[in-house]
């Protein structure tokens, strides 16, 4: 009796402290996510981006000098796991007197991450406009950079959206690895209120469960952007 | 006005143009005929450069290319703003309506005002028939219809020379009639043109002179009434059977 009794209270006393953590650690999970995880994902995905097409470019320049920087680049950035490239950036480069702070750092290396991934994508994308689009634009009389500026990017943005949006998705997963480097994003966030609760289940779902609300509306965001390109193709 | 002097192209081992001369004057209409493989398309091809001869001159009014020497992308650039290319699958722009398609080249490469452009768009495509779908896009549009956006694309840079390449072979019997009709009235109207085509109406109609081409030599030229009633040589004769049974 007396224990059916203590059981019964502690299950009672656990869910109110269950609530309270819940409820009390919800906002500073939340301001990781909005200052940091959330920045940390746009600013790196711009800026990888725009490395992106720079390697893809590179890639089909047809100079082999600049197609191998770029070989170089992507080679080794996909063959070294992201989290080494992070401790490389943030805790190795201080051995050469760089010493970054926590966020730069975690920007930099999610950037060229990216950068390296998405260039695979979108050379992929220019490959697949027919060759018939390349000289019809030539043979209105326009340069290389025209056709690709106004034909060939244009049509390899539709083709390259999807895959784009995987890695975009990926990438806001990826930032919680910024915790190791002290970047005090939504992990990190979470890390630290289970050091003080010891309730590492709540917190960590807490974490995963705005992990996957983020990503639930940049799908319904991926989908408009898809229809609205998919205008021009039956 | 476009002349072409002892044109080789060669992919590799494999000779595709083994010494072409042909005399275009302003106006006349030149109908290439001649069995697959025999190096038709190379030739068009080669007139705008979009392949590079391996030997030989190319030459439309003032823009004298030749290919023994190092060929500027200037000079290159010259020679195309002079020619038209009609495709034979089209290759029309997927992301652009039928308009954005014809203005393209003179906004974004010869610098018109677009509204200026705009309104010669309108026209062009009105003269090819299409002045009610300006505003579709080429998957809205039959493969008739987008051969003329394609006539009309290749004629709103002003060129001096269309070139055809089989514009009509991928189109379905019904269609082929309404692309026929719209290149014929640019012959009639004194459109210079250069046409890759077996479709024997459109050669007996307007061709000034039809060239027989097999394994990218010249067999025969003539007027057509020559070379389709009384052709000289045995290969022409036997390709005319071909094409006629
Ligand atoms: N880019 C290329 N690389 C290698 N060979 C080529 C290339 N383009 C064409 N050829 C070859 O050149 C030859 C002539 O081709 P071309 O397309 O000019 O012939 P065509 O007379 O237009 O034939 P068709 O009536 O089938 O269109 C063919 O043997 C073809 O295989
Ligand atoms: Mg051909």
């Amino acid at each position: 009796m007396f224990l059916l009794n203590n059981m019964l209270y502690s299950a009672v006393f656990d869910a109110d402290r269950y609530i309270d953590i819940a409820q009390s650690s919800f906002l500073p999970l939340l301001k990781g996510a909005l200052f940091y995880s959330i920045p940390m994902t746009l600013i790196s995905f711009v800026i990888g981006i725009i490395l992106a097409i720079t390697t893809a470019l590179f890639r089909i320049s047809g100079v082999k000098l600049l197609s191998g920087i770029a070989r170089v680049y992507i080679s080794i950035i996909r063959g070294t796991p992201l989290l080494v490239q992070l401790f490389i950036i943030f805790f190795g480069l201080t051995s050469v007197g760089i010493k970054l702070d926590p966020f730069p750092a975690a920007i930099i290396g999610f950037s060229l991450n990216t950068g390296a991934y998405a260039s695979e994508i979108i050379r992929a994308a220019i490959l697949s406009i027919p060759k018939g689009q390349w000289e019809a634009s030539q043979s209105i009389g326009m340069s290389y950079g025209q056709s690709l500026k106004r034909i060939i990017l244009p049509q390899a943005t539709r083709v390259s959206i999807p895959p784009l949006s995987n890695s975009f998705i990926s990438l806001v997963k990826d930032t919680s690895l910024a915790s190791t480097i002290l970047v005090a994003e939504m992990f990190r966030k979470a890390q630290e209120i289970v050091a003080n609760t010891y309730e590492p289940l709540l917190l960590y779902t807490e974490a995963a469960f705005i992990y996957w609300m983020i990503c639930f509306l940049l799908s319904l965001v991926q989908d408009q952007i898809e229809n609205k390109l998919n205008r021009y193709v039956s | 006005m476009l002349s072409i002097q002892n044109l080789h192209k060669q992919f590799g081992n494999l000779v595709v143009l083994d010494g072409i001369d042909l005399n275009v004057e302003k106006g006349k209409v030149i109908v290439v005929i001649g069995p697959s493989g025999s190096g038709k398309t190379t030739l068009l091809r080669c007139l705008n450069v979009l392949e590079t001869p391996t030997k030989g001159n190319v030459s439309i009014n003032q823009t004298d290319l030749n290919f023994e020497e190092k060929v500027s992308k200037k000079d290159i650039q010259t020679l195309r703003k002079q020619t038209g290319m009609v495709f034979q699958t089209y290759n029309l722009f997927p992301h652009m309506t039928a308009l954005q398609n014809v203005i393209e080249g003179p906004v974004t490469v010869q610098k018109v005002n677009k509204e200026k452009a705009k309104e010669k768009g309108i026209q062009l495509l009105e003269k090819v028939g299409l002045g009610d779908k300006i505003d579709y896009y080429p998957h809205q549009l039959s493969g008739g219809q987008q051969q003329r956006v394609g006539i009309a694309r290749a004629l709103a840079i002003d060129p001096e020379v269309m070139l055809f390449d089989e514009p009509t072979s991928a189109l379905d019997p019904e269609l082929v009639g309404e692309v026929l009709r719209v290149m014929k009235e640019l012959a009639h109207e004194g459109m210079t043109m250069v046409v890759v085509t077996h479709e024997m109406s459109f050669a007996k109609e307007v061709a000034d002179e039809v060239l027989f081409m097999d394994q990218g030599q010249v067999i025969e030229r003539g007027h057509p009434d020559h070379i389709f009633t009384t052709p000289k040589e045995e290969r022409t004769r036997q390709f005319l059977n071909l094409l006629s049974e």
